[in-house]
């Protein structure tokens, strides 16, 4: 039972959810809704799981005086600075939206700013031309940049009586070439997923229920 | 006799209205009916009509759409005069007005019908100076229908490829042999682990930032099974940090049963499998944190990624750790790609789990994918020799799809 019972529950509510999406009986579309409203009380349900295993981590990293141990009190003070006011002020007005304006926000924009220079090093290291693949991979990428920045308006010429523009070959490599692998890719996913949606409500995949007998 | 008066009086007012009403309920210039035309709306549960009407040829402010529920028998005649407004003598004829059109509409859906009635419908197409009346239609009652018709080719392929999957398992079952080819960032995994075995260090894996009903997630949770299978063969530790509390939940029953798998459930320990934090960025700086004290020897980053996946990708490099990703984010394939030792593209994401496990059966399944995707290709190649001989046909052929 403890094999099959999730098996048994993965087909069910596989099998209807993918006849929902075939019929327009009400049934079916109060039923789906019913599953969308329970997974949110299971995900608010399994918030109090999160922060008490946060807490836990935390707790083990002082206790056992980890490296960097100091930081698990700014991390366990924060939580309950948050929480705490959140509950007394609720999140309108009071001290809560005051932590998430003014450290939330900043610290979350730092780490996305941070994107800059970790694109800058790892298109250093995708661009070096060690290879045929990568020269390319090199060129393509130029000839994108440049015909997305306002000096590629000005980048034309004529080719055997033609006109060609930067900014029409940046538009050809990123609608013709680039786009066939996107979709390529896509088509792949697509099927990945269907085949993997069925293999659980056929009962075939079991990997996820932490075995595979 | 107070009470006798009152009826009276109510027994006139009545006859006065059918008498007002009279020219109104009855035959109707049939140019007026074929300009209006009822239909069942597709693809419902009997809940609406659909009305289309022809564009006149005069000039008109806009429509009125008026209803009335039949139920059995024919509709009652209506016919414009000049004398009586015609919405005031519908609304007193116990018609309904279900909405307003625009000039330029030509259609509109009844909605929040009910399918056992019959419904009959007038439009009013209101000019500088008059209102001309469409109408009224033949009752029409909306028809249940149990199959969304517009997804019937989606149901035709879902059924072809399940039917496939089940061939193959069963093929598979009875011990033929299935080609898979080699993919390297799967290959590498063995090595990967072992790599940190001998260094001592931990493994990172991160299942994606997805909740737990995304399939990529799925995926990752799949493949995570495998590793900690292998970690656990080779007693090393893993590590799982999560964003989202069910898939944390889920890691960390997939990690216990794994490592009782390869008999040793006494490596399990729960802080190794813990939430971060929803934080987007917030996770990714936790995760970055990580790297940069326990310097795991091994990352694994599988499942569905955003703009953190270079945040993680590129502070992985720099601590020199072997790094293998996965993703069907095609957004962020070049990040990994770039940053990465290996990277497993899109579709090589799912068929992961069934690439280590080496399981006959899960091999039937991949191999099913492998046989949709020769069949797509195949209708991509007819849909440009089609094109190629005659677009009518191909644009045809393209609508099957559609």
């Amino acid at each position: 039972m403890k094999k099959q019972g999730p098996i048994a529950v993965a087909f069910l509510v596989g099998f209807l959810m993918l006849v929902q999406f075939f019929t327009p009986n009400p049934f079916f579309l109060k039923l789906y809704n019913w599953v969308l409203d329970w997974k949110q009380v299971v995900l608010g349900c399994t918030f109090i799981l999160g922060t008490w295993s946060l807490i836990r981590y935390h707790l083990t990293k002082i206790q056992r005086r980890k490296e960097n141990w100091q930081y698990s009190y700014v991390t366990l003070i924060g939580l309950m600075v948050t929480v705490v006011s959140a509950g007394i002020w609720k999140t309108a007005s009071g001290p809560y939206p005051w932590l998430f304006n003014n450290i939330q926000v900043p610290m979350q924009s730092t780490m996305f700013s941070l994107l800059a220079f970790f694109v800058a090093s790892a298109s250093y290291r995708a661009f070096r031309a060690r290879t045929v693949h990568a020269t390319l991979l090199l060129v393509a990428g130029a000839l994108v940049m440049l015909g997305r920045v306002p000096i590629g308006n000005y980048i034309r010429g004529e080719v055997f009586g033609v006109e060609i523009s930067l900014v029409a070959i940046s538009d050809w490599v990123l609608n013709v070439p680039n786009l066939a692998a996107k979709r390529g890719i896509m088509i792949g996913v697509g099927l990945g997923m269907s085949a993997t949606a069925i293999k659980i409500i056929l009962g075939i995949e079991k990997t996820y229920l932490g075995r595979s007998d | 006799m107070a009470v006798n008066i009152t009826s009276s009086a109510k027994t006139a007012l009545l006859l006065i209205s059918l008498l007002l009403l009279a020219p109104l309920f009855s035959a109707v210039p049939g140019d007026c009916q074929a300009a209006l035309m009822v239909s069942d709306t597709p693809d419902d549960w009997g809940t609406s009509l659909t009305l289309l009407w022809d564009e006149p040829a005069f000039s008109v402010r806009g429509y009125e759409v008026w209803r009335l529920n039949v139920r059995d028998g024919p509709s009652p005649r209506f016919t414009p005069t000049d004398s009586i407004d015609a919405s005031a003598a519908l609304a007193a004829a116990g018609w309904e007005r279900v909405g307003d059109a625009d000039p330029e509409d030509s259609m509109l859906i009844d909605s929040g019908l009910n399918p056992d009635s019959s419904y009959s419908y007038i439009l009013l197409a209101g000019t500088q100076t008059t209102k001309e009346v469409w109408g009224p239609t033949e009752p029409q009652a909306p028809v249940r229908q149990w199959l969304r018709y517009a997804r019937t080719n989606i149901l035709v392929v879902v059924l072809m490829f399940m039917g496939t999957v089940v061939l193959l398992v069963e093929w598979a079952r009875r011990g033929a042999k299935l080609f898979i080819r080699r993919i390297a960032g799967l290959e590498a995994v063995e090595e990967a682990v072992g790599r940190a075995t001998e260094m001592g260090r931990p493994i990172l894996y991160i299942p994606g930032l997805d909740p737990m009903d995304e399939v990529a997630t799925v995926a990752a949770v799949n493949i995570l099974g495998q590793v900690a299978k292998t970690a656990g063969k080779y007693e090393t530790k893993l590590v799982v940090p999560n964003r989202d509390p069910i898939v944390m939940a889920v890691a960390q029953q997939v990690v216990r049963e794994s490592y009782s798998t390869v008999g040793k459930p006494h490596l399990y320990q729960e802080e190794n499998v813990f939430y971060v934090t929803f934080s987007q960025f917030g996770f990714a700086a936790a995760v970055a944190g990580l790297m940069i004290r326990e310097k795991p020897a091994t990352n694994f980053f599988i499942g569905r990624f955003y703009a953190e996946s270079l945040v993680l990708a590129e502070t992985g490099n720099a601590t020199g750790a072997i790094q293998i990703a996965g993703t069907d984010s095609d957004a962020q394939l070049p990040f990994f790609i770039s940053a990465c030792d290996y990277t497993l593209i899109g579709e090589e994401l799912y068929a992961g789990s069934v690439y280590l496990s080496r399981e006959p059966l899960l091999l039937g399944a991949l191999k099913a994918q492998d046989y949709a995707k020769a069949i797509i290709i195949a209708a991509i190649g007819a849909g440009i020799v089609l094109y190629m001989l005659n677009p009518g046909i191909a644009e045809r052929f393209a609508a099957l799809f559609e």
